[in-house]
């Protein structure tokens, strides 16, 4: 058994021939959240990393088991907080697939603008939280003044700012605000033109560029083999965008290319998430204004009860693939449910990405591979 | 008109009358220590406040504005929460060595005061090698650091103070060949005699190219010697935490804090001393009435304005830039930056000889 003492006595003890252990967090500013890594150092270099997991596990799986069909969406808003909608949408579609319930198309355009806010959103904290773990604070203030748009959409509409429990089984939850329309045109006139300001401040920054161009390397081979998903993957010229290769909702209508870079660094990283922010701009603005009038959520009964079998639904978060299995019983509750969260496999890439390069290094390559902890313990 | 000079000037005239000559000089002794520490104290003030609203300017906020009219008394309210804070000291801390950096540190940038004119005929200490003695001085900082780092007991202040220790020795060399230039130009290590052979033009207009170069790796040295972004490796809050000074609370960290804005302050004044003629007013060939208007504006005000331009320079790049690592920025040092000074002190050199600058 391993108690609480064993494991301080374990990770401070330094390693042989001088070299140097270090804990970086469960409290520490780089980790954004209560990530746990033992690294063992020669010197500045990196030598091994060993995460730590479970700081923040809330044993949301197991929760979801005594919550029904209709409440059990929303305690994954708090997975990967970033992408709340995204989360909550693959419950929603896991229960609609399992019902086989016919979602209102009005309902499915909503979702969609709804989860590329999100992701955009989302790459913009990533963005500037990445630019301050390489030192330079400025970005993370002009991230925000765009994502501060978005968070104000997703009050109006859905009432909060951060855990929205906007998708519902069957649809949204409510109507769009009379306004979502217009200022989310807004928001994309704004983003058009201030997005060149990001170019200047980081994607052109010498520094920058030094810091990032060639550090994390990840091949191909093992983007595949770590199960790697998401921009992590697509930089190492991986195909996995769920919505190209298993399109679903509208996705299959819009024009929008998947980005692919195949330098596999953590500057292609960076780069397929800004180029990334750009294609879902275009994905908003091609459906922002044919928004089809009629329901915005299905008929369903009160209380719902899946057929028993087993149901898999995979959706595309802002971090990689999501996948939600759910196995039913016929009863009011989940028998079982299991997430395939994005963070938790992109993370077991780490130490192999990180051995044998700076500590500075292990900033950018933690940076692009933009962790969300709660995302990874659950 | 306003003038450091005259204050002075009738004090000690007032002191010799009053006293006799050995009590006046304990005296004036007592007044300069007085002076020096509040100008510490008043420039930690101001230089903390002016970090925070300049940088809440780049990042379209608006910084402190609580306390005080604009927020003015923002860092006293900070300065007296510090000193209400224990100053905590580690268990397995050198506890000798540990109280002991902070004050290292802070001494070594009173030090640095002495020879700095702050006006026309109102500096501390003319000593005839000033510039060797600031040069010498300054690189004492980095024992107060690497003290803090090893004597904490914590291998993120290690790994801060080591960085520290390679970076401040290694940038050290491109400062010293930098400052070189304009000794060379001037013929004198005295601060005045140099701030004198600018009274008909600035070197950095004065000296052509090379000085323009000697000044811009002045400016990058100095911002790595002082441990400021770009260059800000020792502290790397998201890599170390707070690198060298993690362990210290209260007003021992307070002091390192202090000590890195009067460092600042005082690199920029000796840039703003070598480089832009110190008190020396602005003036331009043979536009008497232009000359005229400039020589009203008092001495120190030109000192503090150049000092204060050079120091907006350094906090503009922190606020710009992502910080270097540990390699690239040793790199930048011994690839770049030392030998194009070693070439450019060649080119001032021959500029000297010659005689070509104006």
């Amino acid at each position: 058994m391993y108690t609480q003492t064993d494991v301080i006595k374990d990770t401070t003890a330094d390693g042989p021939e001088g070299e140097l252990v270090i804990n970086m967090g469960p409290q520490h500013p780089a980790t954004h959240g209560v990530l746990h890594l033992v690294i063992t150092l020669d010197g500045e270099t990196i030598k091994k990393i060993e995460p730590h997991l479970g700081y923040i596990h809330r044993s949301i799986e197991k929760m979801t088991e005594s919550l029904t069909y209709r409440q059990f969406t929303y305690v994954t808003s708090r997975m990967d907080y970033l992408s709340a909608h995204i989360n909550n949408l693959a419950c929603a579609m896991t229960v609609e697939k399992a019902m086989q319930i016919e979602v209102p198309e009005r309902a499915k355009v909503i979702r969609v603008l709804m989860n590329e806010l999100t992701r955009i959103a989302s790459h913009e904290l990533w963005i500037g939280a990445m630019a301050m773990d390489l030192g330079a604070f400025t970005p993370f203030f002009y991230a925000f003044r765009e994502r501060e748009l978005i968070t104000d959409i997703m009050e109006e509409t859905c009432g909060a700012r951060l855990t929205m429990n906007y998708m519902v089984p069957g649809g949204v939850m409510y109507d769009i605000h009379p306004s979502f329309q217009q200022k989310v045109k807004e928001f994309v006139t704004q983003f058009k033109h201030k997005v060149t300001e990001y170019e200047d401040l980081v994607t052109n920054n010498v520094i920058f560029q030094s810091r990032t161009k060639g550090v994390g390397f990840l091949s191909k081979e093992d983007a595949i083999s770590y199960g790697c998903s998401g921009p992590v993957a697509r930089a190492s010229g991986v195909s996995c965008d769920i919505r190209k290769l298993y399109p679903y909702e509208v996705y299959d209508k819009v024009q929008f290319d998947e980005v692919l870079d195949t330098a596999g660094d953590s500057f292609a990283r960076y780069m397929v998430r800004v180029r990334e922010m750009n294609q879902s701009i275009r994905i908003i603005e091609q459906l922002i204004d044919s928004i089809p009038e009629g329901e915005f959520q299905a008929k369903t009964k009160a209380v719902l009860k899946p057929p028993k079998g087993e149901f898999y639904t995979r959706v595309e978060t802002a971090r990689g693939e999501l996948g939600v299995y759910l196995v039913s019983e016929g009863g009011t509750t989940p028998y079982r449910i299991k997430y395939r969260s994005p963070g938790f496999s992109n993370l077991s890439a780490l130490d192999h990405m990180a051995r044998g390069s700076k500590i500075g290094d292990l900033m950018a390559t933690m940076g692009t591979l933009d962790l969300v902890i709660p995302d990874i313990d659950r | 008109m306003f003038s450091l000079e005259g204050i002075t000037g009738t004090v000690q005239n007032w002191l010799l009358n009053t006293f006799n000559p050995q009590v006046a000089l304990l005296i004036e002794c007592a007044i300069v220590i007085l002076l020096a520490i509040s100008l510490f104290a008043v420039l930690g003030l101001v230089l903390v406040l002016m970090e925070r609203k300049v940088a809440a300017h780049i990042q379209i906020r608006l910084g402190p504005n609580r306390v005080g009219p604009g927020g003015m008394f923002q860092t006293v309210a900070d300065t007296v929460k510090l000193i209400m804070k224990e100053g905590l000291t580690p268990d397995l801390a050198d506890k000798f060595l540990f109280n002991l950096a902070p004050f290292v540190v802070m001494i070594v940038a009173m030090l640095l005061l002495a020879p700095i004119a702050f006006a026309k005929n109102f500096q501390i200490w003319d000593i005839n090698i000033g510039v060797l003695y600031v040069s010498a001085v300054s690189s004492l900082s980095v024992i107060g650091i690497l003290m803090a780092g090893w004597a904490s007991n914590n291998k993120y202040s290690l790994l801060g103070a080591m960085r520290s220790g390679a970076q401040i020795v290694s940038y050290e060399l491109s400062a010293g060949l930098a400052i070189l230039s304009i000794v060379v130009l001037t013929g004198s290590l005295q601060i005045s005699d140099i701030i004198a052979s600018q009274q008909d033009g600035w070197w950095l207009f004065k000296g052509h190219i090379p000085v323009i170069i000697a000044f811009v790796i002045f400016l990058i040295a100095v911002t790595a010697e002082t441990n400021r972004a770009p260059f800000d490796l020792a502290e790397a809050e998201s890599e170390l935490t707070a690198g060298f000074h993690t362990e210290y609370s209260g007003m021992k960290f307070a002091l390192f804090f202090l000590a890195e804005y009067i460092n600042i302050f005082i690199v920029c004044a000796i840039g703003a001393t070598l480089f832009l003629g110190g008190w020396m007013p602005l003036h331009i060939g043979n536009w008497e009435g232009f000359n005229h208007v400039m020589d009203y504006i008092p001495s120190s005000v030109w000192f503090f304005g150049k000092t204060f331009f050079l120091i907006f320079l350094i906090m503009w790049f922190r606020w710009t830039f992502p910080r270097l690592r540990v390699d690239q920025l040793l790199n930048l040092e011994w690839k770049y930056l030392l030998p194009i000074s070693l070439f450019n002190l060649l080119l001032v050199t021959l500029i000297a000889i010659l005689g070509w600058h104006f």
